[in-house]
């Protein structure tokens, strides 16, 4: 069972079974809706900013333990912060996401989300992950460019 | 006479080797792709070992054994189906092969038989394939005809209630799946032939999940056209079968061109071979084809009739056990009549995905996800399943362990 509990850390489980932001807030600057086409897993994410922060981000959507906590992982993670902040520790998760199990994550700029750091030895599963941190990237542009 | 699975196992080395610490294998993911015995894995590399050239090319001894090769490859499969040798065409899969089709209608001129236009309709179902459902949905794009399809029973049984108007006048094809990939329902096909004759329609049979599992005798099915993968039915990739009536190929335009499938070639135009030399252009895939060959003759060797029955019983006994757990659902029929040993199924919250992969732990392989038939897990309520596909070489024991993994699936993420 090693090599499984290393994918299911008990965080995801967590956030899994208690989404964070997981109901759509009306109010948003861009909304966009992804899709997983390999499995089905489908995303509907709002982003709203305050001039350069992230005033909110919402969600609704469903997918599978691992796509679903990296969504409220984010979330947690992002609301708050600066774009530039956001951009940062987005790059630093895709980096992880490639990372091949050779990495644990930088847990000052990942916090939870380096509880995902075991989806890397799973290349079926690197897609779920990224899912919402797409999402994000393509609602955060759209909101920035719309100001 | 009776099928022995563990015997039948040990005719395909892959069967043996361990998964994920030593896990045995436990493949049930055969309706994705079979797995190869020694036979096909040897006679695929035999011929690159001895006889390998270009088929119908060269004037030296190893063209000529090429060329037996690949025909006797042609012929075996056009045994197996009850097909004459030159209605058999090899393509690369099935899905080349359902595009074959597609695109030589779209390629027919008015006044051929095949030419489609507005005003003209393609009957399809819910229950397709994507490979057999959006070439169709193109060829209509392309030529203004109407795509229709018949609707999925709760069920999981085509809705036959309206056949009359849903294959009429304006009707030129009907596409359907044999055996559903993902619901395991195998379709009743003798009204749907009968009333596309009436109205003439040609029927085209998506035969990838019914070749591999039981007999399939085209002239006793009375339909028109026919595709299979080799590589489901213990035979190697890159190799499948386009079938059609001989004189319906007769008259269907090619759909890819180049060498070897001409009859006399200018610079400004070009005549066709007769079939199947007119829809087989460039060296064909020789190796896999005799592949493919070796495999029918392993199928034929054990009996279709034997590996159905046994499938039959396997299903029956999984169907009867994941059915003990209270939050399994099945997508499909619950009884096996007309059904074959495909199982989709949920288990409570537990998304497909989440428990293929603790099923994976354990060393079993299923398949999850939309199966290629997004349009059929959206009309039945569920975004995606896990399915259990079984064959020849699977065992009582292996339908016991996907049961215990599944209940396992539920502690672990209850
Ligand atoms: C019913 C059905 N049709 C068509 C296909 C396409 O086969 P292939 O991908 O080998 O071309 C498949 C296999 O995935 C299938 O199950």
């Amino acid at each position: 069972m090693m090599q499984l509990d290393n994918l299911y850390q008990e965080v995801i489980l967590d956030h899994y079974k208690n989404p964070q932001n997981k109901k759509l807030v009306l109010e948003y600057d861009a909304q966009v809706h992804h899709i997983n086409p390999s499995c089905g897993d489908e995303i509907t994410l709002n982003v709203s900013l305050d001039g350069q922060s992230i005033r909110n981000i919402s969600w609704d959507g469903v997918g599978c333990s691992i796509s679903q906590a990296s969504v409220s992982i984010l979330t947690d993670l992002l609301i708050g912060k600066t774009m530039e902040q956001a951009q940062e520790i987005s790059d630093s998760f895709m980096h992880l996401m490639q990372s091949k199990g050779t990495e644990k994550g930088d847990e000052n700029v990942l916090e939870d989300a380096v509880a995902l750091a075991g989806v890397s030895q799973y290349p079926a599963r690197i897609k779920c992950a990224l899912l919402g941190w797409m999402a994000f990237k393509d609602a955060s542009v759209q909101a920035l460019a719309k100001k | 006479m009776s099928l022995n699975p563990y015997e039948i196992a040990k005719d395909f080395p892959i069967l043996s080797r361990t998964i994920r610490d030593g896990k045995k294998l436990v493949y049930l993911d055969s309706g994705a792709t079979s797995q190869k015995p020694n036979v096909v894995i040897e006679a695929e590399s035999n011929f690159y070992r001895m006889h390998n050239a270009a088929a119908h090319r060269g004037a030296h001894q190893l063209a000529e054994e090429a060329t037996d090769a690949l025909e006797n490859a042609r012929a075996i499969v056009a045994e197996f189906l009850n097909a004459e040798v030159d209605e058999v065409v090899f393509t690369k899969s099935a899905t080349e092969s359902l595009n074959l089709i597609s695109y030589a209608m779209g390629n027919a001129e008015p006044g051929n038989r095949f030419h489609l236009k507005a005003g003209d309709s393609i009957v399809v179902s819910e229950m397709e394939h994507h490979a057999n459902l959006i070439p169709w949905q193109q060829l209509a794009a392309r030529t203004g005809a109407t795509l229709k399809w018949f609707e999925v029973t709760a069920e999981g049984r085509l809705d036959l209630s309206s056949i009359d108007s849903m294959i009429d006048a304006t009707t030129k094809v009907v596409a359907l799946t044999h055996q559903s990939n993902v619901l395991g329902t195998i379709n009743p096909l003798t009204e749907i032939v009968k009333r596309a004759h009436n109205v003439g329609a040609v029927v085209v049979l998506d035969a990838c999940q019914s070749v591999p599992h039981m007999k399939v005798d085209v002239k006793s099915l009375g339909i028109d056209f026919l595709a299979f993968s080799g590589h489901k039915t213990v035979g190697p990739t890159g190799v499948g079968i386009f079938w059609g009536r001989a004189e319906l190929l007769k008259d269907l335009p090619p759909f890819l061109t180049g060498g070897s499938m001409i009859e006399n070639v200018t610079m400004t135009s070009a005549t066709w071979a007769g079939a199947p030399r007119k829809f087989e252009a460039g060296v064909p895939n020789m190796a896999q084809a005799v592949g493919l060959g070796a495999a029918f003759t392993y199928l034929n060797k054990v009996g279709m009739e034997n590996i159905h029955a046994h499938e039959v019983s396997l299903t029956a006994l999984l169907l009867n056990e994941i059915q003990d757990i209270p939050e399994v659902k099945i997508v499909g029929p619950l009884d096996m009549n007309l059904r074959g040993g495909t199982v989709s199924f949920t288990v409570g919250e537990i998304h497909p995905h989440d428990l293929g992969q603790y099923l994976d732990s354990q060393g079993i392989a299923v398949r999850t996800g939309h199966h290629c038939a997004w349009p059929l897990t959206r009309k039945l309520g569920v975004p995606a399943t896990t399915r259990a596909s079984l064959y020849l070489y699977n065992t009582p024991e292996e339908i016991h362990a996907l049961v215990s993994g599944i209940r396992d699936a539920q502690k672990y993420f209850g």
